[in-house]
């Protein structure tokens, strides 16, 4: 008989420890799904970590309500086949309470709304870890996340007094009430999680792939049509065959053109892209700090 | 695909931003929209080059101060390999930052400006990665262009750097020279043709050719065990598999294996990653592993192979750096995390301070922050180790302060 030998993908095999470490030192954890591919990518790394056993815990997904339609269709379809549990919880109703007051003008978005419903759930479910597919290539400010990364009672994140992280040892020990962000695909970069999803046949929501859709053009970036999104007069709607490289929500997550229809046609286009994934994200755009100012505030 | 990590260390002087922008820049890793970002907050700042660090650099208070506080981590790749690099700053202030940096990394590059030679930092840089057994070091003689491309300089500062690896405690270390100049770019990616003398491997040659193996991969099988996987399903009814990441070795379905503390042996019956069974695993891969006979194994046990049992002991001695803001003194206690288990431990005596210059020790009796020690300790229960010069993730472990929770330093057993 062959003897077989694993062959070891040392990402993927890092992201399954982040994992095992999670549900050891941790009592409540939980996955942020976002519905985007990173998020689909920790499920599949999630799988694998504990197969044959079950996902030992809850997925949860903060709705901004502005959602593709495509990507709430592909996480309850995800859901159902894995038989995993789902908290959905949205910013809609913080909004009603009057938690948090809705954006206005040209650049509205919810997405830094999604902050305040994600640390009430926090709080609800008294959650102690949260898994993100957050990259450290994303983002400079992402560039310095640590792989468990604690979070005040107020879910603040102190950039500046950062828990050192050596060897593969990472250290959850936390206080009631702080709670840690875990980042198991920290050191995948944006075309690690394209080739991975290729290689293991995952499947991902449609707009990731070439479609026809109503949009519109401002500042040189491609803006959905749809009633949550904000629209000048003179902004014309046309039709144009876009996909998604990165998917927030509708208002902040900007379309490009392509024909790349299938998996293998997007790791084509990534490779010889020369724009960053999230120079598509118009939530970056609005300062050089934009994101380490919201992840001060305890934005994942 | 294979990554490769690389730890750097240094200050804006040294053009340590600019060389690692340079890698990025021709290796076409800088996206349109960064490198254009790049160019406006450069013009802002009136400068006529182009400033990489602010690629590098990524809180407001770097950018402001224009350093490098913490670690941050860049990302690049090739058609061979993917590339990781933890960047971090290289002054006596920061020496916890780089030993974190280099404690994951399997490269290193010490940067040297070629007008000011082998100073302080070169030494301080040096020192970490022999105590951290940094595989290869790469001595990267830049702004070879400020010194008229002369090939006395590079020599001086190569032979300056040999006496300084004669002091090494690390023989089998790598360690090469490269002289180049980030700012014009010869002889990180490609070759400009000013220095014909020099006839060796650029940056990213020498790097492209470096074997990637896991930074552990140093000694015998170890296999930590982070949880036990028990499905409780009916199809699996009685699956009870110990979760975990291999370092060291190799291991087999077949190998006679010893479980740590409880000494019980048995034999691997199945490897299983996900779906699928295999008949070896390699060091550095997340498995699951079944035993023969139901035995009582937990989190923070050690499969191991029976003929090669590790040291099991209560008082070891270790050499520290200290992190934290609060000193380390003889008597305290602190939560000791090795591998996948804690132990309570006592601080039992501080030998000396080391000087990270190569001087030499001095008699002490505390550990302030950045300083490097010998360090006896006591512990509550049998640690399972290895020396860290044997074993690398079997001799290394982290102090944790129970009252702030905060991991307050890291120590390699002797």
């Amino acid at each position: 008989m062959m003897s077989s030998v694993l062959k070891t993908n040392a990402l993927e095999s890092e992201a399954i420890y982040i994992f095992r470490e999670v549900i050891s030192q941790f009592e409540k954890p939980v996955l942020l799904f976002s519905g985007g591919k990173d998020s689909i990518t920790l499920v599949r790394l999630a799988q694998k970590a504990f197969f044959p056993a079950k996902i030992p815990f809850p997925l949860l997904h903060v709705d901004t309500g502005h959602n593709f339609p495509e990507t709430i269709a592909f996480r309850d379809k995800l859901v159902e086949e894995l038989g995993l549990e789902l908290i959905v919880r949205n910013v809609q109703d913080a909004i009603d309470e009057g938690k948090v007051v809705e954006e206005t003008g040209k650049y509205s978005s919810r997405n830094s709304l999604q902050t305040t419903t994600l640390l009430d759930a926090i709080e609800e479910f008294k959650f102690d870890a949260c898994i993100g597919g957050a990259r450290r290539d994303e983002e400079k400010a992402r560039a310095k996340e640590r792989i468990f990364s604690v979070r005040d009672d107020f879910g603040q994140w102190d950039e500046k007094n950062q828990r050192p992280e050596l060897f593969d040892l990472l250290n959850g020990k936390i206080e009631n009430g702080q709670n840690v962000r875990v980042f198991p695909i920290s050191n995948w970069t944006e075309l690690d999680v394209w080739s991975y999803i290729e290689q293991e046949q995952i499947e991902i929501p449609s707009i990731y792939f070439s479609h026809k859709r109503k949009v519109f053009v401002r500042d040189g970036m491609i803006w959905s049509h749809s009633p949550f999104v904000y629209q000048d007069e003179d902004e014309e709607i046309e039709e144009r065959i876009v996909r998604f490289r990165t998917v927030g929500d509708m208002s902040c997550t900007a379309a490009v053109e392509s024909y790349a229809a299938t998996i293998s046609e997007v790791v084509g286009e990534i490779r010889a892209s020369t724009i960053s994934e999230r120079g598509a994200r118009i939530d970056d755009k609005r300062s050089e700090a934009a994101m380490e100012k919201r992840k001060q505030q305890g934005y994942f | 695909m294979e990554v490769l990590k690389i730890a750097t260390a240094g200050s804006v002087d040294d053009g340590k931003s600019t060389l690692i922008g340079r890698l990025l820049y021709d290796t076409q890793s800088l996206t349109t929209d960064k490198l254009e970002a790049i160019e406006k907050s450069s013009k802002q700042k009136g400068y006529d080059y182009l400033d990489f660090s602010l690629a590098t650099d990524g809180l407001v208070a770097e950018r402001e101060q224009g350093i490098t506080i913490d670690v941050a981590h860049i990302y690049f790749s090739t058609a061979k390999k993917s590339y990781i690099i933890a960047d971090t700053p290289g002054h006596v202030e920061y020496t916890r930052n780089m030993v974190t940096g280099a404690s994951t990394s399997q490269v290193s590059i010490i940067l040297i400006d070629a007008r000011k030679g082998v100073i302080e930092q070169t030494y301080r840089h040096f020192f970490i990665n022999n105590l951290l057994r940094v595989k290869d070091v790469i001595v990267a003689v830049n702004k070879m262009d400020l010194v008229d491309y002369s090939e006395e300089v590079y020599n001086k500062i190569k032979a300056d750097f040999q006496a300084l690896n004669a002091k090494s405690s690390y023989k089998e270390q790598n360690v090469s020279y490269i002289p180049l100049s980030a700012l014009t770019g010869d002889n990180v990616v490609e070759t400009l043709g000013k220095m014909p003398w020099y006839t060796g491997q650029t940056i990213l040659q020498h790097l492209e050719a470096l074997e990637s193996k896991d930074v552990y991969d140093n000694g015998k099988a170890r296999f930590p065990v982070q949880t036990v996987i028990r499905p409780k399903t009916e199809e699996y009814h009685d699956f009870r598999g110990y979760a975990g990441k291999l370092y060291g070795d190799s291991i087999k379905v077949g190998d006679a294996v010893t479980v740590l503390p409880s000494l019980t042996e048995s034999k691997v019956t199945n490897i299983h990653f996900f779906d699928q069974q295999f008949d070896e695993a390699v060091a550095g891969s997340s498995i699951t592993i079944e035993l023969e006979n139901d035995i009582n194994v937990t989190r923070g046990d050690m499969i191991v192979k029976s003929n090669e049992l590790p040291r099991v002991e209560k008082d070891i001695t270790t050499t520290v750096c200290w992190m934290d803001s609060k000193k380390l003194v003889a008597g305290t206690k602190y939560l000791i995390q090795h591998n996948t288990n804690r132990v309570l431990a006592k601080v039992d005596s501080i030998k000396n301070v080391i000087a990270t210059d190569y001087s030499g020790t001095t008699p002490a009796s505390q550990l302030a922050i950045n300083e490097i020690g010998e360090v006896t300790i006591k512990l509550s229960k049998p640690l399972y180790f290895d020396a860290y010069n044997d074993n690398k993730s079997n001799g290394a472990f982290i102090l944790i302060d129970a009252s702030t929770n905060t991991t307050a330093g890291v120590g390699f057993i002797r």
